[in-house]
């Protein structure tokens, strides 16, 4: 059955198992996200797509969100854009996001969503927290600093490879990715080395040992691509 | 059980209660406890052998009957006529004593006064406000009577309501008879219990994928959430504690109503002795044919469960906490879909708060109208409050909704003492916020909480005097939900820190207005963009404190007080760096 509503005023038809980011795409509307990737559940966690939807007073995120008949969304309020600038800053001043030092800078979505929400500074205080960096794995390497804890390294590694090596520690400002029970990476006898997280991953915090800075392109479509041709048996595009 | 044999226990049960002349209550609550309340109930024991009087003479060990200030608590109550007479006599008019601060020293005395006078050195009048002020439905039984003996809750009356519901109503009648009562979710929110109850038994089990594991019979569940976490809040434990047995029968007609034949009681493991007496009376509702299959002797198979929570506030919340008995990580998910259509391993789930299961027995027995005659007119019924802080009688209450904040704070909490002068009470917790004096007349119902910017939450109530610096309050809940947010989401995890390093260097007068612009700013992002209710009413208490109690943040910004605590607070921190295991400092 499909459904019909407007986004920002534009009237689009969806299916009605399509969530309002999906309808949105297909429609060409452009919503920021940050923790879902195509081929991943949406855990919603990021709120980056935080529409408004009329009748309703709460932010509703997109990715989650399934699409209604006759529904008013609006994605680009100045109200959302100040929120999603918020949220950036406060990802930026949460660990140590230093671009220029990181192997990601210039693929990075971090960095191009702070551009595209007009991030010129942050306001609030950088916190600078201690956090290592793991080099222990033959290939690739994780540096916690970078990390953003969206959780895409952690439903890939479960929901793709099947493996379920990576998990979140901690609560709060204290959560930490971890391998196995908090074992370094290259101890951990879980992981399969299939470099999925590192695929996965928005920022630099996974990367592939070698890249030099700016070198580190990260192919998160490879997931998408992976999830279809396994869930609908077709492997050439 | 059936209702026979379950009549007949009772009546037995009160017919060897009223062979005792006399009947001691000794508070064996968490509070009371702590102060050796059993040894108490032990040497009253003694004391009553030695002198030959223990036929005569009940010692009961029960759950909190409120007054936790005056605790070790022990109430007597004594047949008037001061005869052994008849038994059955149909005038078993009595007459209650009340005993604080009693120590097992003090058995003798006790023992020796029992049919003389009271022991006027241990008495406190049981005419004050404090009692006479109350109005109790959920904590009827909570102190009087034994919570580890499944006989002393059949004898006041209990699984009277779920047997009747299991052979005289059909489940929509009980969800009729809930909806109409007008009862709502004492958790906190207040949403509607009989509509959420119609919401779970129309929902149909195979519309969300579900994976039970192997073993679970059911495919709808009811949730007793007894996960309370909020600062100074002890009401779920007290009724766990006093009366376990009245959350299993309220339970169990919710699962008939919904058509669920699981149950999960979620307590937080810092609760032993609450998490003891559930088990107990489950292991003997089990054993009565009360819980289990075909309950009292009717084609309904109803098991309860306990699981036990490892102290995070999040767990609180009902996706959390349902991750968490799943066996994953207590992190809530975005709703819809609610868990009334796809909760526990994607099957519908009823989710009620301790209280509000609590408030079920009564009105099936006493119907829906007796309850909607209580309280106003949108908010129905009592709520327990747990009243701490500066005030008199700290402890439990339960109270008609509607009642003012004055009455509660200064009729039965006694007013403020030391002199001092009422400042605000902080209702619902971290997700709620300061009443300053101007309210106090305000009637206590949801919807005039609301209004003035704070919550009825589960229901923690602390009053705060004239020295307390509610900037220091604003950064103690602050850094609570820092410390307990669970990190999923943005706003809530980095916002909250944010946060309270503001309210900190206000604190150490480091802060200039332009933080407390951007504090502004941190709070209606964090409250109107994260993930699930923790981080939504994170910023309660300051957008509160800063509405009523502006100057102070401005007086502190402009260098007007000197930040006395300043250095002490920057020890501490220097000492330990993480974590909230420094006692916070409340008062100024």
């Amino acid at each position: 059955m499909p459904r019909t509503l407007t986004i920002n005023g534009q009237e689009i038809s969806a299916r009605s198992d399509q969530t309002i980011l999906e309808a949105a795409r297909d429609a060409h509307i452009h919503i920021p996200v940050l923790c879902h990737l195509d081929g991943l559940t949406d855990v919603g966690a990021c709120r980056m797509c935080l529409v408004e939807v009329a009748g309703s007073n709460k932010l509703l995120p997109a990715c989650t969100t399934r699409v209604q008949e006759g529904m008013e969304v609006r994605t680009d309020t100045e109200r959302l854009r100040a929120y999603r600038r918020q949220i950036i800053e406060l990802l930026f001043a949460e660990r140590n996001h230093v671009c220029a030092v990181c192997v990601a800078n210039g693929h990075c979505e971090l960095q191009n969503l702070g551009i595209e929400v007009g991030m010129d500074h942050v306001r609030y205080d950088y916190i600078f927290p201690t956090l290592g960096v793991d080099l222990s794995h033959e290939r690739f390497g994780m540096d916690h600093n970078r990390c953003i804890l969206c959780t895409r390294c952690v439903r890939a590694c479960d929901q793709l490879e099947g493996a379920h090596t990576i998990d979140v520690m901690g609560r709060g400002a204290k959560s930490l990715i971890i391998r196995d029970m908090n074992v370094p990476w290259g101890e951990s006898i879980t992981c399969t080395s299939c470099g999925k997280c590192v695929m996965a991953c928005p920022t630099g915090a996974l990367f592939k040992q070698g890249s030099t800075v700016a070198e580190m392109v990260h192919d998160a479509e490879k997931l998408a691509f992976l999830r279809a041709a396994r869930e609908k048996r077709v492997w050439n595009v | 059980m059936n209702l026979e044999e379950l009549n007949a226990t009772a009546t037995s049960e009160r017919l060897a209660r009223m062979k005792k002349r006399h009947h001691m209550y000794v508070c064996v609550g968490t509070a009371c406890q702590a102060l050796n309340s059993e040894q108490i109930a032990k040497a009253l024991q003694a004391e009553l052998k030695q002198r030959g009087q223990a036929a005569d003479v009940e010692v009961k060990c029960v759950g909190c009957p409120g007054l936790c200030s005056l605790g070790p608590l022990v109430e007597i109550e004594s047949r008037v006529n001061g005869q052994a007479a008849a038994a059955e006599a149909e005038d078993d008019r009595r007459r209650s004593v009340l005993y604080q601060f009693v120590k097992p020293e003090d058995a003798g005395e006790i023992v020796a006064h029992l049919d003389g006078e009271p022991v006027k050195r241990l008495e406190t009048p049981l005419d004050q406000p404090f009692f006479t002020r109350q109005t109790k439905i959920v904590l009827e039984h909570c102190g009087k009577i034994d919570p580890e003996r499944i006989e002393d809750y059949i004898a006041v009356g209990g699984y009277q309501a779920l047997l009747k519901v299991l052979t005289e109503m059909t489940p929509q009648q009980v969800i009729d008879e809930i909806t109409r009562s007008g009862l709502r979710g004492r958790g906190g929110a207040g949403f509607p219990t009989g509509l959420k109850w119609g919401t779970v038994a129309k929902s149909d089990p195979s519309a969300y994928p579900t994976h039970v594991p192997e073993g679970i019979q059911s495919r709808k569940f009811v949730i007793c959430n007894g996960d309370e976490g909020d600062p100074g809040a002890f009401m779920d434990r007290s009724v766990m504690e006093g009366d376990p047995h009245r959350i299993l029968e309220g339970m169990a007609i919710a699962a008939y109503a919904v058509g669920a034949n699981q149950g999960f009681i979620y307590v937080r493991a810092e609760y032993p002795l609450a998490v003891k007496r559930l088990r107990t009376a489950i292991r003997q509702a089990q054993r009565a044919g009360l819980l289990g299959n075909g309950i009292g002797g009717t084609a309904f198979s109803f098991n309860v469960d306990i699981r036990l929570g490892a102290g995070a506030f999040v767990c609180g919340e009902e996706t959390a906490l349902m991750a968490s008995i799943e066996g994953g990580r207590g992190v809530p998910r975005p709703r819809p879909p609610f868990p009334a259509e796809s909760g526990l391993w994607g099957c519908p789930t009823l989710i009620n708060n301790v209280e509000t299961l609590a408030n079920v027995p009564p009105i099936i027995m006493k119907g829906a109208a007796w309850f909607a005659g209580i309280g106003t007119e949108k908010s129905k019924g009592t709520k327990v409050f747990a009243l701490t802080g500066q005030v008199a009688n700290t402890g439990l209450i339960e109270v008609p909704m509607g009642i003012s904040l004055r009455e509660i704070v200064f009729d039965i909490g006694g007013g403020i003492p030391g002199g001092r002068q009422f400042k605000a009470v902080q209702t619902g917790g971290p997700s709620g916020g300061c009443i300053p004096a101007q309210f106090l007349d305000m009637p206590v119902d949801y919807e005039s909480l609301a209004k003035v910017g704070s919550i009825m939450g589960s229901g923690g109530m602390i009053v705060m005097d004239d020295s307390t610096d509610m900037v220091e309050v604003a950064r103690f809940f602050m850094e609570f939900c820092m410390d307990e947010s669970c990190g999923k989401c943005i706003p809530c995890r980095a916002g909250t820190v944010q946060m309270h390093r503001i309210l900190t260097k206000i604190q150490e007068g480091r802060a200039t207005r332009r933080d407390i612009q951007i504090l502004e700013e941190l709070c209606d992002m964090v409250k109107h963009t994260s993930l699930c209710g923790l981080g939504q009413s994170a910023p309660n208490p300051v957008i509160s404190t800063l509405r009523y109690f502006r100057e102070e943040y401005e007086r502190k910004v402009n260098g007007e007080q000197k930040p006395e605590a300043r250095s002490q607070r920057a020890e501490a921190r220097g000492q330990k760096p993480e974590g909230r295991s420094q006692k916070p400092a409340i008062r100024s």
